[in-house]
């Protein structure tokens, strides 16, 4: 068995984690993400669990190896990074820190309860004005806001437009 | 435990094939919309949605791959097999036609994906429920939007409104397909895998009925009814589309980068 002494601790695994960015909004680490479910030490491997944001999203690699480069570079030899789905990722995994990151970066954080369902009579209230939530523009908190596209430039994010300062944001979505 | 009766891989693999084959070609049919949708917002929905869907191909393919216990991986399935062997239904294999046609097919199928992925939350396997439940999330957001733009568009213009009954009528044949209970469909039930087909209808008609009363769209009647891909009984437009899809593979055995 190898020694202890060649494994650094948990916590201190994690604080290494908390400094890789995620690729695509580099203010935010993978642990503010909350896409880190797991460290754990097999013999002399350290194995880091990471759960996709979206399956298709195309910085998973990217982040996988980020996160291996991370840890050699902090000394650690053997590192496996293992895909893990269930409980899927959720968007309320988000730190709160994370969110005062996204809102300082321009992009409205994802509003807690409001992440698509596919229940459709709450959808056609929503498209007729009821139980309509605001997302605030994050540049000039201001909430007279509209949704340009469900969609944005990452699979994380939703287009919107400000009323007020009239320039456009784009919305964290919320899964 | 992974699974809680025994069950033939080869009609598992088949089974997962299915679900696989209909994420990953609906997902190439919609990517075919970069850079060319009416509008920026949309082109960027239609390439994000066609991403989540071949993201969930890739799991169902993975599994069908692991399960078959061939060696075959979720891209030699996706890239080394020709039009016979493919399983996904009809409707998602068609030409994508105008925007109002693309959207009218993501609805029909939307509506029926999300009552599968949600029934999906009881199979007997873990493996099924775990990419199920990753995928739910993603559809109930395709889902919503879907049914966002045909209830605008087909309570829109005189224009969108006819383009999107023209869609119905001509898709809607297409549909029953996605219902029919066949033998390996009741291998899959008896396993506890998956339900029956027939049994996601009744909350799919609930749904159609409901946004085409708001839509202002009138479903056909069924005279006349499209199937086969679910046995690898293909329409002309498959081959076009794999020709494309699995080019590189073809030309390039092997190519990694």
């Amino acid at each position: 068995m190898s020694g202890n002494a060649a494994r650094p601790e948990s916590a201190e695994i994690w604080r290494w984690l908390a400094e890789v960015p995620d690729p695509e909004i580099p203010v935010i680490s993978v642990t503010d993400l909350g896409i880190v479910r797991d460290v754990a030490w097999q013999d002399d491997t350290l194995v880091v669990t990471v759960t996709p944001t979206y399956t298709g999203c195309p910085a998973t690699s990217i982040i996988n190896l980020d996160i291996a480069k991370a840890l050699r570079d902090h000394g650690v030899e053997r590192v496996r990074i293992e895909r893990r789905l269930s409980p899927p990722w959720t968007s309320e995994w988000l730190s709160a820190d994370a969110r005062a990151k996204l809102n300082a970066y321009g992009i409205a954080p994802p509003i807690g309860g409001t992440a698509a369902t596919g229940q459709i009579a709450n959808r056609i209230a929503r498209l007729t004005g009821e139980s309509n939530f605001v997302v605030r523009c994050p540049r000039c908190q201001s909430g007279n806001t509209e949704k340009i596209s469900q969609f944005g430039s990452t699979p994380c994010k939703a287009s919107y437009r400000c009323k007020d300062c009239l320039e456009p944001f784009d919305y964290f979505k919320c899964i | 435990m992974t699974s809680s009766t025994a069950i033939d891989p080869t009609a598992f693999a088949e089974w997962l094939q299915r679900v696989g084959d209909n994420a990953i070609i609906l997902g190439h049919r919609i990517s075919e919309w970069c850079g060319h949708a009416p509008v920026l917002e949309e082109d960027i929905a239609l390439a994000n949605l066609a991403l989540d869907l071949i993201g969930q191909g890739q799991l169902w393919l993975g599994l069908a791959g692991e399960v078959e216990g061939k060696g075959r991986s979720a891209d030699d399935l996706a890239y080394l097999r020709d039009c016979a062997a493919f399983r996904n239904i009809l409707l998602v294999e068609l030409p994508n036609g105008d925007f109002g046609q693309t959207l009218m097919r993501q609805f029909l199928f939307d509506s029926f994906h999300i009552e599968l992925l949600r029934s999906l939350r009881e199979a007997g396997d873990s493996r099924v429920r775990d990419i199920a439940a990753k995928a739910e999330k993603e559809v109930a957001y395709h889902f919503e939007r879907s049914t966002d733009l045909v209830i605008r568009l087909g309570d829109g213009t005189a224009e969108s409104h006819a383009r999107m009954q023209r869609a119905l009528d001509k898709l809607f044949r297409y549909t029953s397909e996605m219902f029919v209970d066949d033998k390996l469909d009741e291998t899959m039930a008896e396993a506890k895998i998956a339900p029956l087909p027939s049994t996601l209808r009744p909350a799919w008609d609930r749904t159609l009925a409901h946004v085409f009363a708001q839509a202002g769209l009138t479903a056909p009647d069924e005279a006349w009814r499209q199937k086969g891909g679910k046995n690898g009984v293909h329409s002309e437009h498959l081959g076009h589309l794999l020709a494309e899809m699995q080019f590189l593979q073809r030309a390039y055995p092997g190519a990694r980068w």
